[in-house]
């Protein structure tokens, strides 16, 4: 009697409990791998999503760690951005095996790959790791060019509306307003950056390609030998006899990558280190896509000026 | 790329053309208006250059999906191999190192490279395969089929299967493959409650997510309790535990599977430490006589701190902890040292812990510390791989890229009974294939 008691309430706790975790909730639930992806998800969503990054604004995108408390945001998730082009391979795999939420599925409506709409840098012809960490799919660092921002907006409209065909209208709106503003804005990061062009700069890793290939800046060396493998002193003299050659004054590192080594061959080379993160919330009031671009615009102009 | 110099050759022709005008044409209003067709040319080119890209098509590089390669076609395939070269004070080193993936010979040897297989089934499964080749002691080859399940991907209310071979979810180590471990060898607890092989079997086991705001997964697995990797259930080898001659058993009925719940929980202690405590147990039959039961409980802890600006991901300490404890019932049984004497039925209790600490001091570098004993209370006979015993070791691990790892390794062991054992062990791993990724 007790027994059968218990066993109805058991019964009736578990088909109660996850359902109320299923029922629509008022806000899309969209879950971006990285903070840059989620501030375009909050421009397109607007009133209608809420978002969540996994990744930190200040750490590296390449190495966070796969959390249980992410399987559980996954689990939630209306809606998965993802860089794709194997940025998260060290880490989402496994958070979406546990996750078991078949709305984020490969394909499915609510899964985002913001790589595949955008013409992708370096793209290797051979897969060889003895030319270091080379992404299969090309150089996944791309959202640092406005244009593609645009591309991905458009993408992520496109399947906000799909899973959510209430919202479809304000969508359509967001994003239109978003293209406008971004079309407004890339004219001014461009007058802004114009004086520049050809300007010879050194980054840490191959993550800057892509601004520099909207903004006609022209990246000299990398400070890593090659993708992912730790600079090295023989690189190093080659790094800074290419820097002297070319005339290279300012190196661009982001927050997590070792500033003592770009320190060093600043010394070397007169040039100037730039700490830039390509992560909106790195930094105080670089919270939205704008912020973080018209900071990353202003900063290179500065330090372009201060190289001179 | 093709828009700087096109720009560039576009604003060019534009400026030669308008160099003559300018010097026939003088005045303010003729150079505004040329400035702005210039401004308007830009604008134009700009614009174009735009619709390309979101064409997502350019005649320098082709679009992923397009003509550019592929990856993770159907499968991914992965290749582990790890070489352990090194030295102990214990000739016999195989009666020191027990596990089957520890260095157990003086000099070189190749205890685990593994084969690791993956993907997408069907919409409905993942599947997951890893063969395994090592060498023996002796030298020659032994294959294992390690692990070979499927993982279903969309069963209703947070449920999840997995059907196959696989390690069984008990704690934190014993379903990591070695290459995950941070230690070249396997903990002496799990050792001797698990074997040389570690716990795993064929079964199903059934998880569930809970709807909480913070991670709880409680699962059971079902398992078969007969083999050589169940040492504490109905392994032929478990004369190591209780001395006697093994009976011989059949599964008549579900009790003669081993039931193998986990209870785990995380939280985000701050935005840099995370914790993940979980509560296991394991329940079946084991062979020393016709209704002799296992039960085997064990606690297990994992704490990791990373640097909220970590560099490929260090620095970070983390801190894994695990405690087992065992109940075998036995029956009445022969010796296997004497045939005419008969063991009597008994409980043996047996315990054991470790703690292991790391700390990843910079990029690619990491010192760790590991404390390890186990236990066992007296019983009717002696078997050394009851007696009680420690062994603290610290080392230390390069990691030249992801794909490749050099560890060096001290032991400092104690053997009741037997007494002190020194042993320096070297470890080198190198990964092909498929990305290595890592569950937390």
């Amino acid at each position: 009697m007790l027994n059968s008691t218990v066993l109805k309430l058991a019964t009736a706790a578990l088909l109660a409990w996850p359902a109320a975790g299923v029922l629509p909730a008022a806000k899309l639930r969209v879950v971006a791998t990285t903070p840059d992806l989620a501030a375009l998800a909050r421009e397109v969503g607007g009133t209608a999503v809420d978002v969540t990054a996994l990744a930190k604004p200040t750490e590296d995108p390449h190495y966070v760690d796969a959390k249980p408390s992410h399987i559980v945001t996954l689990n939630r998730a209306d809606v998965l951005i993802e860089g794709g082009a194997e940025l998260e391979l060290g880490w989402l795999p496994p958070l979406l095996e546990s996750s078991r939420n078949s709305k984020i599925a490969t394909g499915a409506a609510g899964r985002i790959v913001a790589s595949s709409g955008v013409r992708m840098r370096e793209i290797p012809t051979t897969f060889d790791r003895s030319k270091g960490d080379v992404h299969a799919l090309g150089n996944p660092h791309f959202l640092l060019d406005p244009v593609n921002a645009k591309i991905i907006a458009a993408t992520m409209a496109d399947h906000f509306a799909k899973v959510d065909p209430k919202s479809a209208e304000l969508f359509k709106a967001n994003l239109q307003a978003f293209n406008t503003r971004l079309e407004a804005k890339l004219a001014e990061w461009q007058k802004q950056l114009e004086p520049y062009r050809g300007a010879r700069i050194v980054t840490y890793h191959k993550d800057f390609g892509y601004l520099a290939e909207r903004f006609g800046l022209n990246v000299v060396e990398t400070l890593e030998p090659k993708p992912g493998i730790a600079p090295s002193p023989a690189h190093m003299t080659q790094v800074i006899g290419t820097m002297k050659a070319q005339g290279a004054r300012v190196i661009l590192i982001q927050p997590y990558q070792k500033r003592k080594t770009a320190e060093s061959v600043a010394r070397q080379t007169g040039a100037v280190v730039l700490e830039l993160s390509q992560q909106p919330g790195a930094r105080a009031n670089t919270s939205t896509y704008f912020d973080l671009m018209d900071h990353i615009v202003g900063s290179l102009a500065t330090a372009f000026h201060e190289a001179q | 790329m093709a828009f700087p110099y096109w720009t560039a050759s576009v604003i060019a022709v534009v400026l030669l053309g308008s160099v003559p005008l300018g010097a026939q044409q003088a005045g303010d209003s003729t150079a505004r208006r040329q400035q702005q067709t210039l401004d308007s040319l830009a604008a134009a080119v700009r614009d174009l250059q735009a619709r390309l890209d979101s064409a997502g098509r350019s005649p320098a590089a082709p679009a992923a999906g397009q003509a550019g390669p592929r990856t993770g076609a159907y499968m991914n395939v992965g290749f582990v191999a790890i070489t352990n070269g090194g030295w102990s004070s214990e000739p016999d080193v195989g009666s020191l190192q027990r596990g089957d993936h520890d260095p157990q010979v003086r000099g070189f040897t190749i205890p685990n490279t593994e084969i690791t297989l993956d993907g997408a089934v069907d919409p409905y499964f993942r599947g997951f395969a890893t063969i395994l080749f090592k060498l023996n002691p002796e030298g020659e080859t032994d294959v294992e089929l390690e692990e070979a399940y499927a993982l279903t991907t969309s069963l209703p209310a947070n449920l999840q299967l997995k059907v196959g071979q696989f390690f069984a979810e008990f704690g934190r180590q014993n379903p990591q493959h070695p290459h995950s471990w941070a230690f070249v060898d396997q903990p002496l607890a799990l050792n001797r409650m698990f074997g040389p092989e570690g716990f795993r079997s064929q079964g199903v086991r059934l998880s569930w997510l809970a709807p909480t705001s913070w991670y709880t997964e409680a699962m059971v697995g079902v398992l078969n309790s007969y083999g050589g990797t169940t040492f504490s259930f109905r392994s032929p080898e478990s004369s190591e535990i209780h001395g006697g001659e093994v009976a011989e058993r059949g599964a008549n009925g579900l009790g003669d599977l081993v039931i193998v719940p986990r209870l785990a929980t995380s939280f985000e202690l701050t935005g840099t430490q995370t914790l993940l405590m979980g509560a296991s147990a394991a329940f079946g039959p084991n062979n020393s006589g016709d209704d002799a039961r296992t039960e085997i409980y064990g606690a297990d802890v994992y704490w990791k701190w990373k640097s909220a600006t970590a560099a490929q991901g260090f620095p970070f300490v983390s801190l894994q902890s695990e405690a087992l404890f065992r109940r075998y019932g036995t029956g009445a049984r022969a010796s296997v040292d004497d045939p005419q004497v008969t063991l009597p039925g008994e409980t043996l209790n047996d315990h054991g812990a470790y703690s292991e600490l790391l700390w990843g001091i910079r990029p690619r570098f990491v010192a760790g510390l590991r404390g390890d004993f186990a236990s066992g209370d007296d019983a009717a006979f002696a078997v050394e791989t009851r007696a009680d015993r420690y062994r603290v070791s610290p080392n230390l691990t390069w990691y030249p890229t992801e794909f490749s790892k050099i560890r060096l390794q001290y032991n400092h062991d104690h053997r009741s009974g037997i007494g002190r054992d020194h042993s320096l062990w070297f470890q080198f791993e190198f990964l092909l294939g498929a990305h290595a990724s890592h569950k937390f």
